[in-house]
């Protein structure tokens, strides 16, 4: 198992005949995921990559089957883009696209409440690399290869930073059951803590590495879920413990503004829920292997 | 994106908030026809950076006279302000704001952002008004009243009126509270603003609301639909760097350190500084040229880099995945072409055909020195930074 997507997840592809979505669907079918057609408002009958382009996520859905989507839609209309793909009935949805209106995201979210929970869509994203299960699926933008088959599930907001730690794994011969790209806006689909959750429930997975930053309370509260609710291990690296306070770094969501969002208070906020601190990002391959080591002996 | 105060305050007064009667000024002699034209016998002038605690930091001035207006502003104008949130390097006043002074019965409170935790708008007030919110919440927290307003229906009357009865305002003008409020929420709703605060909102002696002092703050991501809001940037209350940066399309933040990096992605860039820290350097500059690293991004970020004074080493890492390193070390090689670095530079490619751009680099004539890790990276980095220092 994996969690999110696997080898059966039919895969839509929103903003598919732009430069970028026609790139990524290339990408995304060399690896073997399930891609079953795309949509592009006003060229629906068409045909690109070989699949099926349609007008609306629904006939998208209906004529395919499709449960999963991926949004390459620039960001003054992704926000209307998610919302078509929960109506439409896709479980899993992740947006790429960098630089929605954090206004635009609460409406989102706030439009997502309609659903029960068994219906409701997870949005993964915005601005962030994707969703990966190794040998399985790719419903994202990262490189494939770096990322081995295995057990860790990792969690992180960003993409080279989450390439890093896939690569720092394989070097030590660790795989990978499922990464999640959560993205660095101030208000996402999914915090840490829904992942990990997920994790937590699967089978396959042994561990979880979460790959947090300075800015907003999720790490903290995915720390509270670990005390709480967690018997798997997980380990944690928090980047950004020269960043000033009240700067943007990068990431919109990357600043600190109050109490428990700086990196050095995170990582003493988290360490208390017992999780494994990396102590710098170079080393978190390593920590994750010791760790794993003490749950054996 | 921020505002100047007497901006903010426009702003609000298309609101419906009321603010004091004000003019900008540009020069001694402006300042002092604003005092005439404002008329009555006492005035504030306010220098006008994108900073709070200028009272403190000496750049807000009362008046007696036009005369005096004319020389607050003489004094003023051109003047560094070095306040506690400027950091050392302050920042310059270009403009003041002349305002008629008020007779102030009661200071309150009043701030708007988005909540994090919830996603909701959160309005916060306090009948502690003139200090920092930070301040408030240390020495008189007991005073602030919190309320989360849903953004799908937006602000309710009885939320307005139970934050005036809270701030414990006189009945006869708890309508007009609640209405200052609402206001405020209208403001950061349809602007897209992600900060609105009025410190202080004052009570006058004639019991006339009004806004004495206030801030606001934009989502960047949506100033493509706020023509309004983005054509008040001021670039001239920018760090000039983060203003070229910013023109080009590079996330860059400027900091106190004296090692430059150049990374790709927002997360990596904080993580290398962090291992620059960690190595016992302090990185001069966050630089995030985007998870593609393409060669146009490099050369505009080597011509940044190499125009702060302050970087005396600079480093590039990038993890590059589906862009590969030989095409990333190609970008470097061609980017050193057009811009000459006198300094130690190290570089550390990691991810896709890692080999490949390797022997790209070594290949070409660039002086430079390789990296395997992020740790070895920033090792090197500190290490050429003392090296400097011997010679």
């Amino acid at each position: 198992m994996s969690i999110l997507i696997d080898k059966k997840t039919k895969i839509i592809i929103q903003g598919f005949t732009g430069k970028f979505g026609s790139f990524h669907a290339e990408e995304m079918i060399k690896y073997g995921t399930n891609i079953v057609g795309g949509v592009t408002p006003g060229k629906g009958g068409q045909t690109h990559l070989n699949l099926p382009v349609f007008n609306t996520v629904k006939e998208a859905v209906k004529n395919t089957g499709a449960n999963a989507s991926i949004l390459f839609v620039p960001p003054a209309f992704a926000a209307d883009s998610a919302m078509e793909a929960a109506d439409a009935g896709i479980k899993t949805c992740v947006a790429i696209t960098d630089g929605i209106p954090s206004h635009d995201m609460i409406k989102i979210k706030r439009y997502m409440r309609r659903y029960s929970k068994a219906e409701k869509m997870t949005l993964i994203g915005p601005n962030c690399a994707g969703v990966i299960s190794p040998g399985k699926a790719l419903l994202g933008i990262m490189p494939g290869h770096i990322y081995k088959e295995g057990k860790i599930g990792i969690i992180g907001r960003s993409g080279t930073l989450g390439y890093e730690a896939a690569q720092q794994l394989k070097n030590l011969n660790i795989g990978i059951s499922t990464s999640v790209g959560i993205g660095g806006d101030p208000i996402n689909g999914s915090s840490f803590k829904d992942i990990i959750e997920k994790f937590e429930q699967d089978d396959e997975t042994d561990a979880v590495l979460m790959i947090g930053e300075i800015g907003g309370p999720q790490e903290v509260a995915a720390g509270k879920f670990v005390k709480e609710n967690m018997k798997k291990p997980v380990i944690a690296y928090i980047a950004g413990l020269t960043a000033p306070k009240g700067r943007i770094m990068g990431h919109a969501g990357a600043i600190v503004s109050a109490y428990g969002e700086s990196a050095v208070e995170k990582v003493e906020l988290l360490k208390e829920c017992g999780v494994v601190i990396s102590k710098n990002p170079s080393v978190m391959g390593e920590t994750v292997k010791t760790a794993l080591n003490g749950k054996k002996s | 994106m921020d505002i100047h105060e007497y901006q903010a305050k426009k702003i609000l007064s298309g609101f419906g908030i009321e603010i004091p009667r004000g003019g900008i000024a540009y020069s001694p002699e402006n300042a002092e026809n604003k005092a005439r034209e404002i008329g009555g016998s006492k005035w504030v002038v306010k220098a006008q950076v994108h900073s709070g605690a200028r009272g403190k930091a000496g750049g807000i001035i009362i008046c007696n006279s036009a005369l005096e207006v004319a020389q607050a502003a003489d004094k003023l104008l051109g003047k560094k302000l070095i306040t506690k949130q400027t950091g050392p390097q302050g920042k310059i006043v270009h403009r003041v704001y002349i305002e008629e002074a008020t007779d102030i019965k009661k200071e309150l409170y009043l701030g708007l952002v988005f909540d994090r935790s919830s996603e909701c708008i959160m309005v916060v007030a306090s009948t502690e008004g003139g200090m920092s919110v930070e301040d408030i919440s240390k020495e008189k927290p007991e005073s602030i009243i919190r309320s989360k307003i849903e953004v799908a229906v937006g602000m309710q009357k009885f939320q307005a009126r139970e934050i005036a009865f809270g701030l414990g305002i006189d009945p006869k003008l708890i309508s007009r509270t609640a209405e200052v409020i609402i206001g405020c929420y209208r403001a950061f709703s349809e602007l897209d603003a992600t900060m609105v605060e009025i410190n202080p909102l004052i009570i006058s002696k004639n019991d006339h609301i009004l806004a004495l002092d206030c801030k606001m703050s934009f989502d960047n991501n949506a100033l493509f639909r706020r023509n309004q809001v983005s054509e008040l940037r001021d670039k001239a209350q920018e760090n000039s760097n983060e203003v070229y940066a910013s023109d080009r399309g590079l996330n860059y933040v400027s900091l106190e350190g004296n090692i430059g990096n150049i990374i790709n992605g927002a997360g990596l860039a904080m993580a290398s500084m962090d291992m620059i820290k960690l190595a016992g350097g302090e990185p001069a500059n966050f630089l995030d040229v985007g998870g593609g690293a393409t060669p146009e991004k490099m050369v505009k970020a080597f011509k940044l880099i190499s125009q702060d004074e302050k970087v005396k080493v600079i480093l590039v890492n990038i993890f590059a995945g589906i862009n590969r390193c030989d095409w990333v070390a190609e970008g470097i090689v061609q980017a050193l072409q057009k811009i000459e670095i006198n300094m130690p530079l190290v570089i550390r490619l990691a991810g896709t055909n890692v080999e490949k751009g390797n022997k790209i680099l070594k290949e070409s004539k660039i002086n430079y020195i390789e990296a395997s890790t992020l740790e070895d990276a920033a090792n090197k980095a500190v290490k050429a930074l003392k090296e400097l220092g011997k010679n």
